[in-house]
């Protein structure tokens, strides 16, 4: 039943008993197409793509818990296109399109909110850097500006302006920035995948790959079983690497964790996404009234999907810091997530050096702004074997050659990036 | 004034009744005891309205009695200490306390936001998904912002929070949460084995439910045995009480978070006190003893005003002596419910009747009823009537399928117990269900923890008390603390019977989560749409994510989702137990780093002297560094730095430079490991000299830069940048820990230790004379360019000369020890007068780089190589070095690369911006002809116009092209000369003079 | 997390940086003529410096106790887990062993 206010009303008069499960609790089947490990919202949206503008519907997306039971699940809802460097630029500007009219294109509402981000500078160096970066927003035909002291104040009055260690001298805006609610980003694209044929498989780990005779990856084993496919795609961004062993890989590329917070929800304070330049933390408030922040990683390596302390509070201490009207707000709830650290800050879309396996991988703590572009480009990839014109540039052959995406200059230190 | 507490019973309870306060609630002044908390003292003043709930804005009354409550939340204090969604069920009580109920307008008792209620056939789990599409433009515009009014529940303060937070670490053997009877048994053995023990209470008060339950601890009532066994605890120097400290979180390596709320029971923290400390405390083993949660039946209409959980009616009765209502019924489907009966009938409530779930209702039970004449129906509640006042009447259906009604305005309701297994499960291990208690038990606690008693399904007291007892005395011992045995304090076991009932169906809502207004038809809905995994039930209704993170919703929901779908509770399972246990306040987090103490602060040695002569000061890392000097009659900054730089050019000048990196690199292989971490080659450098020195990360990018000089045959003194001081001594380390433990020689920062000053100018030697000995040699011959050496100052002191220069002129930098930075500092002025001496700042500095065109910070911005910054003929072909070779691969040698060179405008009037991108002349804007962009800039008085280096597109073969700087952001585009980089006596003679 | 540091005793984790896997060895190459080391060396250093096994499960890995006695060490650690196994001081764990022809090639 397609969603509108008009269904929902007609829904309510029979008590709600009318509406059917938003995707289809498929059982696997002995091959298909494309099989994508992974039902995030990458490997969700790559099916919806493969079926939608590729026309190749005998697909299956295998998740190992629940589908968005992992980093999608678990991220601080941003949506941005602000960066700087040549192949990042135009992929997270295409993605920002993509959420632009993400909710006419699958009929759900993901809550897509540009109500703005704004990266806070407090030096000259870190204004310099900025205008470079906006620059190249602007070069690209994406929306920012450069705001002084007084615009920031006049915007965010409650930032601590007056007393601050490291005063805030202005900001880069990107009004088009937000965010969007991350779980409904994950059932809108397992909702219009089903409807477009596409089996989304729950419960289902791969445990090793198929190959035949030349090699060449002809299916997967799961829990549920062997499953022939065409081509596999991998998006399974944190666990990468076990996934990519088992087709004896190696990738450039540690899963380090990643904590978020949320506070108790109160009524309406921040009206976007601040970022704070002199530490590590970051802030929105989600619609039903929580504070979502964030801040640095914990640094090591981790599978574990919680975090400690010092990063806590490194990020509280970020968070006083920038506006200590937050003092009394509690925090209501702590989780860690695991990313895929690559070694420049960047992902990886490419075929991987065995045929027949694709690799989505390296989002870093970047994930869930890329979702809707990095379905599609990785579907392109997949359907046309080759890189789509967004993502020429995240080829996993680029630290051999030299040809890292670095936006932070940190070099092969993932923890840094 | 106790008159007006009309539900205070005449006595008991462990309140002081010589000690009445005065609070308000929604501006309506009423009185309570010390002892009690706002919820106890509301419902000794007959309050049932107390807030508003989440979604549908549906009157809500007090709920519980603890840190579970999901519905008593309320806006406590006013100003800028306000503070949303604070439990009136944890507040202590202060005389003034004033609290207003939250997310209502304009009242609590009419709330223009209920209509939300009626909507509520539409407004139902997840409907937001499914509208607000059409059209596109109005999200943001009017749904959002309407939904974003409407949802929240406080109000915060809005301004800085003007209380101080505290951080501390403890240490002990053997960390205790909760002082129950469990954690006081425990408490108890542990202590006397002699182990340091830490027993933390949330709570004003130890003793946990023998504060409210009563009975008897070897054969004395058990609110005594508790005092004396505080006692005994108190007086032990191994034992650590600490109440109102709540565990909310379990780390690793042992660490625990705790709260300790300070202040929170007065109304301002004294002077000088915190109003909350953040607790890590390190504990070899820890004993979860922190209780169980009883939680609702979800039964239509459960969620009126009235309707309380039995545990919470008990603990108003016994420890705060106010009764909830005056005619009491009761739903249950455990033995344990039935005792809140005997409490009310002990404070003289009348018992409307009793509804007891079970088909078989024990015969103690039924006796009871018959001997206090009060009714017991085998049945379930099926709906409640009345309204935001309270409940008027309890519809029951009877289990032989009839119907009755009965007055009442008190409903306690008991569903069971929930072990607090949430501390348990921090490290993601997964509760274990125990279906003789229809309860989720911990399993897979993290390393260290055991779990005693009602936290580990030991519901009954005898039962808390003898685990309590055993696991304080092994944690003791598994510390090496084995000490005497002692037996197990012994209490009764009292019957906990219970048979599961989640859910009565009726045609009122029944709520599973009370403060975000989850349903019971909520749970079907996402059943029905296959939102089926516990995750996505929770995520899809937003069950278990209210404030009270599910304590009183997330079992009641799992469950009601397992009969839905015909698997079995523990196939269901349950969602993830995430820190913090309770809410704790961001500032806590924070402590003091806050404000100006946000970070550290580094004073370079001439601070002061620079302050005295009003130096502005910027932030360079956590270094506070001069600027530039204003002098009366400028007008600016730029005329500040512009005087600097020209009498530095003309005259003499000095600059503080003493937050530069500095490391003592000594031992027999010194110069090797020079020549490893380095490009260019350190072993071949002459002792007395000075060379500049590149160094790559591993991947072939430029690390950092700045002069190292021999100070003998094993000894050399190596500078960094300001910036990379840190890791470029971590980087050092372990290449000689890590990499080449073979080669004799040790590193040692020595940046806090020396202060630097640069001293430029053409009369520099002449400033210098002043304050060196004048038997020192300070010409050319005898002092070369880059020549080092130890001189002695007027006076004895031995002091560094470098003769290295940075702003292009004839300039030393000298080093003292920092201790007398300031003293020099103010000697430089002294004798200097003659010549004009100038201090300049990092301004001055920066622009004298630039027109020399050495690169810093923005051109090492970690993405360049050493060819890019012109430097790459520096590399060393005949030694390996760290990043030879990743910098060799095809794209970091590509000859498009960015490189960089000097830009300056073609109208000499015209600023020159940094981040200006450098587009060439006559192409369309866009990212194919986007070519570099510019890194450095200033106004060079020498010049006489905006100047500035660039990183731009096979720069070095496009010297004098005429190319675009593009500045959308500042609305700016005008054209530049590429040029050589540098802009000011490119041969050196001024240097080298 | 607490590392016990072998010289100054048990501490909180946030007073160390974190590098990474301690397996892979930086290799040995001298350098035999105009800057350039031994065939095959990029892809030596490519594998050094960028391919990670990103191990799930017990790991050695570099810490720099920098808030304290600034030394190296090499602590084996479960990464599913958060579990230390064990603290070493680092000297000598990061080099390859050096091949003796290289050598040789490299001493000229």
């Amino acid at each position: 039943m397609k969603y509108s206010i008009f269904s929902l009303a007609k829904a309510a008069l029979t008590g709600h008993k009318g509406w059917g499960r938003a995707w289809r609790d498929a059982a696997p089947k002995a091959h298909y197409d494309v099989v994508i490990i992974g039902g995030g919202g990458h490997g969700l949206a790559t099916a919806y793509h493969l079926a939608e503008r590729y026309g190749i519907r005998n697909v299956a997306v295998l998740e190992k818990g629940w589908i968005g039971s992992g980093n999608a699940g678990r991220n601080t809802t941003i949506i941005r296109s602000n960066y700087g460097l040549p192949g990042n630029t135009g992929f997270y500007e295409l993605s920002m399109k993509l959420w632009e009219r993400m909710e006419q294109d699958l009929n759900y509402n993901t809550m897509v909110s540009q109500r703005g981000i704004i990266n806070l500078y407090h030096s000259d160096a870190q204004r310099d850097a900025f205008a470079r970066r906006g620059n190249t927003m602007r070069i690209n035909g994406i929306d920012a500006e450069l705001l002084d002291k007084a615009a920031v104040r006049k915007m965010l009055p409650f930032l601590n302006h007056d007393n601050a260690r490291f005063p805030i001298m202005g900001g880069l805006v990107q009004r088009r920035g937000g965010t969007a609610r991350h779980d409904a980003v994950v059932w809108g694209y397992a909702r219009a995948a089903d409807r477009l044929g596409v089996d989304i498989i729950q419960n289902c780990e791969v445990t090793g790959f198929v190959r035949d005779h030349n090699g060449r990856v002809a299916g997967v084993e799961t829990s549920r079983g062997r499953i022939g496919a065409g081509k596999v795609g991998m998006a399974v961004a944190g666990n990468s690497s076990r996934v990519a062993a088992m087709a004896g890989l190696r990738l450039p590329i540690e899963s380090h964790v990643l904590q978020a917070f949320v506070s108790e929800a109160i009524k309406p304070l921040i009206p976007g996404v601040i970022t704070f330049g002199a530490g590590h933390f970051y802030v929105s408030q989600s619609d039903k009234g929580g504070l979502v922040f964030g801040g640095d990683i914990d640094g090591y390596n981790s599978y574990a999907q919680r975090g400690n302390m010092p990063v806590i509070e490194d990020v509280c201490e970020g968070g006083m810091a920038l506006m200590p009207m937050i003092g009394r707000v509690r925090m209501l709830r702590n989780w860690g997530g695991i990313m895929d650290m690559s070694m420049d800050g960047t992902p990886i879309i490419d075929k991987s050096p065995v045929d027949g396996l694709y690799v989505n991988a390296g989002w870093c703590y970047g994930g869930f702004k890329a979702t809707p572009a990095s379905g599609l480009v990785f579907a392109h990839l997949m359907a046309t074997d080759t890189p789509h014109e967004e993502a020429r540039r995240f080829r996993l052959d680029r630290f051999e050659r030299g040809a890292m995406i670095d936006e932070k200059g940190q070099g092969a230190q993932p923890n840094l990036h | 004034m106790a008159s007006q507490q009309a539900n205070r019973l005449a006595a008991g309870g462990l309140i002081d009744r010589t000690t009445p306060l005065r609070f308000s609630f929604d501006g309506k002044t009423m009185t309570g005891y010390a002892g009690d908390t706002l919820a106890s003292a509301l419902v000794a003043n007959g309050v049932k309205l107390v807030g508003r709930s989440f979604k549908y804005h549906r009157p809500r009354g007090i709920l519980t009695a603890g840190s579970e409550e999901p519905n008593a939340l309320v806006e406590l204090r006013s100003g800028a200490r306000r503070e949303p969604n604070t439990r009136a069920t944890t507040i202590e009580l202060y005389d003034g306390l004033d609290a207003l109920s939250q997310n209502r307008w304009p009242s609590l008792g009419f709330d223009v936001m209920a209509v939300n209620s009626l909507l509520s056939p539409i407004f139902v789990a997840g409907f937001y998904y499914k509208t607000f599409m059409w059209p596109a433009k109005f999200w943001e515009k009017i749904y959002e912002p309407a939904i974003r009014r409407a949802a929240g529940l406080g109000r915060p303060s809005g301004v800085a929070d003007p209380d101080h937070y505290d951080k501390a670490w403890a240490h002990c053997d053997v960390l205790i949460v909760g002082s129950g009877p469990a954690g006081l048994a425990a408490a108890l053995a542990a202590g006397r084995a002699g182990a340091r023990v830490i027993l933390a209470e949330e709570d004003s008060l130890v003793g946990g439910r023998l504060n409210s339950d009563g009975g008897e601890i070897d054969t004395i009532p058990a609110a005594e045995w508790a005092d004396a066994a505080l006692g005994e605890l108190r007086s032990m120097r191994n034992v650590r009480v600490m109440t109102r400290t709540a565990v909310f979180g379990v780390y690793d390596g042992g660490t625990y978070g705790a709260l300790e709320r300070v202040n929170d029971h007065v109304p301002v923290p004294p002077k000088h006190q915190v109003r909350q400390r953040l607790w890590r405390i390190v504990a070899k083993r820890c004993i979860l003893a922190a209780g169980a949660t009883e939680r609702p039946i979800v039964f239509p209409g459960n969620d009126t005003p009235g309707v309380m959980m039995a545990s919470a009616v008990r603990t108003y009765i016994e420890r705060f002596a106010a009764v909830p209502g005056k005619r009491l019924t009761l739903f249950t489907n455990n033995d344990d419910g039935w005792r809140t009966v005997e409490s009310a009938l002990q404070a003289g409530v009348e018992i409307a009747a009793v509804i007891d779930a079970r088909k078989d209702v024990p015969a103690r039970c039924k006796a009871l009823a018959e001997d206090d004449g009060f009714a017991l129906y085998s049945g379930n509640v099926t709906g409640v009537r009345g309204g935001k006042a309270g409940i008027s009447h309890v519809d029951i259906g009877l289990a032989n399928g009839r119907r009755t009604t009965v007055s009442a305005d008190t409903l306690a309701m008991s569903g069971g117990w929930n072990p607090s297994v949430g501390l348990a499960s921090h490290h993601r291990g997964r509760p274990k269900w125990q279906a003789e208690i229809a309860a989720f038990v911990p399993d897979g606690c993290p390393p260290g923890m055991t779990v005693a008693g009602a936290a580990n399904g030991e519901l009954s007291l005898g039962a808390c008390l003898r685990s309590g007892h055993e696991a304080g005395a092994s944690a003791a011992a598994d510390c090496g603390h084995a000490g005497a045995k002692h037996t197990a304090p012994a209490a009764t076991d009292e019957s906990v019977a219970i048979a599961p009932l989640w859910h009565v169906e009726g045609k009122q809502k029944a709520f599973v989560d009370f403060q975000h207004d989850v349903t019971a038809s909520d749970v079907a809905l996402a059943q029905r749409e296959g939102f089926e995994s516990v995750e996505h039930l929770k995520r899809y209704t937003t069950l278990g994510m209210a404030t009270d993170q599910g304590k009183t919703s997330n079992v009641t929901g799992l469950a009601i989702m397992a009969q839905l779908t015909g698997r079995s509770i523990p196939q269901t399972g349950t969602t993830i137990y995430r820190p913090p246990q309770v809410p704790v306040a961001i500032g806590a987090f924070a402590g003091h780093h806050r404000d100006e103490n946000f970070h550290a602060t580094r004073l370079t040695p001439s601070h002061h002297w620079a302050a005295e002569r009003g130096a502005v000061f910027v932030d360079t890392g956590l270094w506070k560094r001069a600027q530039w000097y204003p002098q009366p009659g400028e007008n600016d900054w730029l005329e500040s730095v512009s005087r600097e730089v020209l009498a530095v050019r003309n005259g003499v000048g000095f600059c503080d430079v003493s937050t530069l990196g500095k490391i003592d690199v000594m031992g027999k292989d010194a110069g090797v490991f020079l020549d490893r971490v380095y490009l260019n080659a350190f072993s071949s450098l002459g002792v007395g000299k000075a060379r500049y020195g590149l160094m790559l990360r591993e991947d072939g990018i430029v690390m950092d830069d700045g002069t190292t000089s021999r100070l003998a045959e094993d000894h050399y003194y190596l500078t960094t940048t300001t910036a990379k001081a840190g890791p470029v001594m971590q980087h050092l380390e372990f290449c000689r820990q890590v990499l080449w433990p073979e080669l004799d020689v040790q590193i040692t920062s020595c940046t806090d230790q020396w202060a630097t000053f640069s001293i430029a100018g053409p009369k520099t030697r002449d400033l210098l004379r002043e304050i060196v000995d004048p038997a020192e040699d300070l010409s050319n011959e005898g002092f070369p360019f880059m020549g080092v050496r130890e001189v002695q100052l007027r006076g004895g002191m031995v002091a560094r000369l470098f003769r290295i220069s940075f702003s292009g002129e004839m300039a030393f930098e000298i080093s003292v020890p920092a201790r007398y930075g300031d003293a020099l500092a103010r000697n430089l002025m002294i004798a200097g007068k003659p010549f004009g001496v100038t201090p300049y700042g990092t301004e001055a500095l920066g622009v004298m780089r630039i027109e020399k065109g050495h690169v810093a910070g923005p051109e090492l911005n970690g993405t360049t190589t050493a060819a890019d910054l012109g430097l790459g003929k520096m590399m060393s072909k005949k030694k390996d070095f760290v990043g030879r070779v990743m910098a060799g691969r095809e794209a970091l040698v590509a000859q498009d690369r960015q490189v960089v060179v000097g830009i300056k405008p073609l109208d000499k009037t015209r600023r020159l911006r940094s981040g200006a991108h450098i587009i060439p002349r006559g192409t369309m804007v866009g990212p194919e002809t986007d070519q570099g962009y510019v890194t450095s800039v200033c106004y060079s008085p020498i010049v006489g116009q905006w100047i500035g280096l660039g990183l731009v597109e096979r720069g070095r073969e496009r010297i004098g092209e005429i190319v675009r700087a593009h500045d959308p952001l500042r609305d700016e585009d005008y054209e530049v000369e590429i040029c050589n980089p540098c802009f000011y006596d490119p041969e050196g003679g001024r240097q080298r003079g | 997390m607490r590392i016990a540091c072998p010289f100054c005793g048990e501490r909180e984790n946030g007073e160390f940086t974190y590098l990474g896997d301690a397996k892979p060895k930086r290799p040995f190459v001298a350098v035999i003529e105009d800057g350039k080391g031994a065939e095959g060396e990029q892809d030596a250093f490519y594998e050094y410096v960028y391919l990670r096994d990103n191990v799930a499960g017990e790991m050695s890995e570099y810490w720099y106790h920098g808030g304290g006695c600034r030394s190296w060490l090499v602590v084996k650690r479960n990464t599913l887990t958060h579990e230390i196994l064990s603290v070493a001081a680092a000297p000598g764990t990061g080099a390859a062993v050096v091949d003796v022809a290289m050598a040789k090639a490299g001493t000229e």
